[in-house]
Order: structure tokens, then sequence, then C-alpha cells
């Protein structure tokens, strides 16, 4: 059984060290995700967001306008993930009056 | 329970540092729209201002500040707040989290969407600055609630 498990892990760390090797280098502009117009031909995000985002938002900071407006759904995520680890505390670690755990 | 520090020149000091880290905080998340920063920065600085406080001056004084009891019940204020402005572009005719359809009267669509990011940063800034505190004091002790 030991011996499966090695096997596994061993073959599946080739295929990733082997697939990260294919992954485009990092802000190359030819790269899909920073050509004008994507492989299906329609318009590309990140060029719509560097001639777009001030003018839409009035915000200079790309970075915020990207992340509070065109992605909020996202940061309300986040946001919620936020809350519930403290949520997940609070119920683990806090006691009732009584002196009992929950 | 929290002990306070027992040399008088950390306790000082601290006391010292804790509003203009609270000012930083500010003007990290209300600058967010120019410079680097934004809601979960100056919400991490806001916490960790309270925090210091409740490690150097004790659990008492600090709690004049930010008491242990709210710490939990801010935390969800601080979402509320960022779901609601969503809930507000959907009252003012558009969709959720839609800032420029905000129901605010007489600004531009790109203005309101200006508004609608701070006020979204706000609410991240409080749910952040709450859960930091609220987890801090649920370590610290269980605290009892009602």
């Amino acid at each position: 059984m030991k011996l499966i498990s090695y096997i596994i892990l061993i073959t599946f760390g080739i295929l990733l060290i082997i697939a990260a090797g294919e992954l485009p280098s990092r802000g190359h502009p030819e790269n899909p995700i920073n050509r004008d117009t994507s492989i299906a031909g329609t318009p590309g995000a990140a060029a719509h967001y560097i001639r777009n985002a001030e003018k839409e938002t009035a915000t200079p900071n790309m970075v915020t306008a990207i992340l509070a407006d065109y992605r909020g759904y996202d940061t309300l995520g986040e946001t919620t993930v936020i809350f519930c680890a403290g949520i997940v505390v609070f119920l683990i670690l806090r006691k009732q009056k009584d002196g009992t755990k929950i | 329970m929290v002990q306070k520090s027992k040399s008088i020149i950390v306790a000082l000091v601290s006391r010292f540092m804790v509003p203009f880290i609270q000012l930083f905080a500010m003007y990290v998340i209300a600058h967010g729209h120019y410079s680097p920063g934004g809601g979960f920065q100056g919400g991490a600085l806001l916490g960790a201002s309270i925090l210091l406080l409740r490690l150097t001056v004790g659990e008492q004084p600090s709690n004049l500040v930010f008491h242990t009891k709210y710490g939990t019940q801010i935390s969800g204020f601080g979402v509320f707040i960022y779901a609601a402005v969503g809930v507000a572009a959907i009252i003012g005719g558009g969709l959720y989290l839609d800032y420029a359809s905000l129901p605010i009267a007489g600004i531009e669509p790109a203005k309101l969407r200006s508004i609608g990011i701070l006020l979204v940063e706000i609410g991240v800034g409080i749910g952040v600055m709450a859960t930091m505190i609220a987890i801090f004091d649920d370590l610290a002790r269980g605290h009892f609630h009602d």
C-alpha cells in the first residue's frame, strides 16, 4: 500500500514539474491574458482595464478599481471568508455562561 | 486574560503611538483610490493598533476604545456594509454591486463608481479590524456572551 502511495506521489510530482515548465513567462505581451483580443476573437480583459479603468470609475489606481469594482464579487467573498474565520474561532473557543463549552 | 506590560515606558510609548497608527490606517483606507492601500491593509493597521493597546495597557483601559463584547458583531456589520452597497445598487435599478446605479442623485456614473468603491473599502476595513480583534479576544480568554 505504501509503495502505491509513493508511485502516485512521484508520478504527479513529475507531471506538475513538466506542466510548470510549459507555463507562459510572466508579463510577456504575447500571453493570452495580455493580448488585445483573446484566442476566441473577443476583446481581452487586461487591455480593456488599462484603457478604460480610470475613465469608467474615476479612480486613478487601477488595482483598486479592478479589485473593488470589476471584481466586486470576489472581494465580497474574501471579506466573507475573513468574517467566517472570526465566527469559527468564536464558536470553538468562547464559553457559555455556565462555563461549559459548546 | 491579557496581562498588561509591566514596563511604564512600553505603556506610555504605545499610548502615544496608537492615535498615529489609527490616523495612518484611515489614510490608507481613504487614499486607496490614488496609492497602494485599501480596506484590507487599513483594517489590518486599525486592528493592530487596538491589539497594541490590549497588550500594553491591559484589557480594562483598552475596552474604552474597543470593547471585547462587540468584536464579532462589528465584523458582521462590516460585511453587512459591503452587501448593503450591493443591494442599494439593486434598489437604484442596476445589478448587484453595480455602483453606477447607486441611488444618489445628481452625480455622474463614473463618480458614483468611485463613491461605491470607497464605501465598500470602508466596509472591508471595519470587517477586517473587528475580526482581528475578535480572534485575539477569543484566543486570549473565552469571554461570556449572551
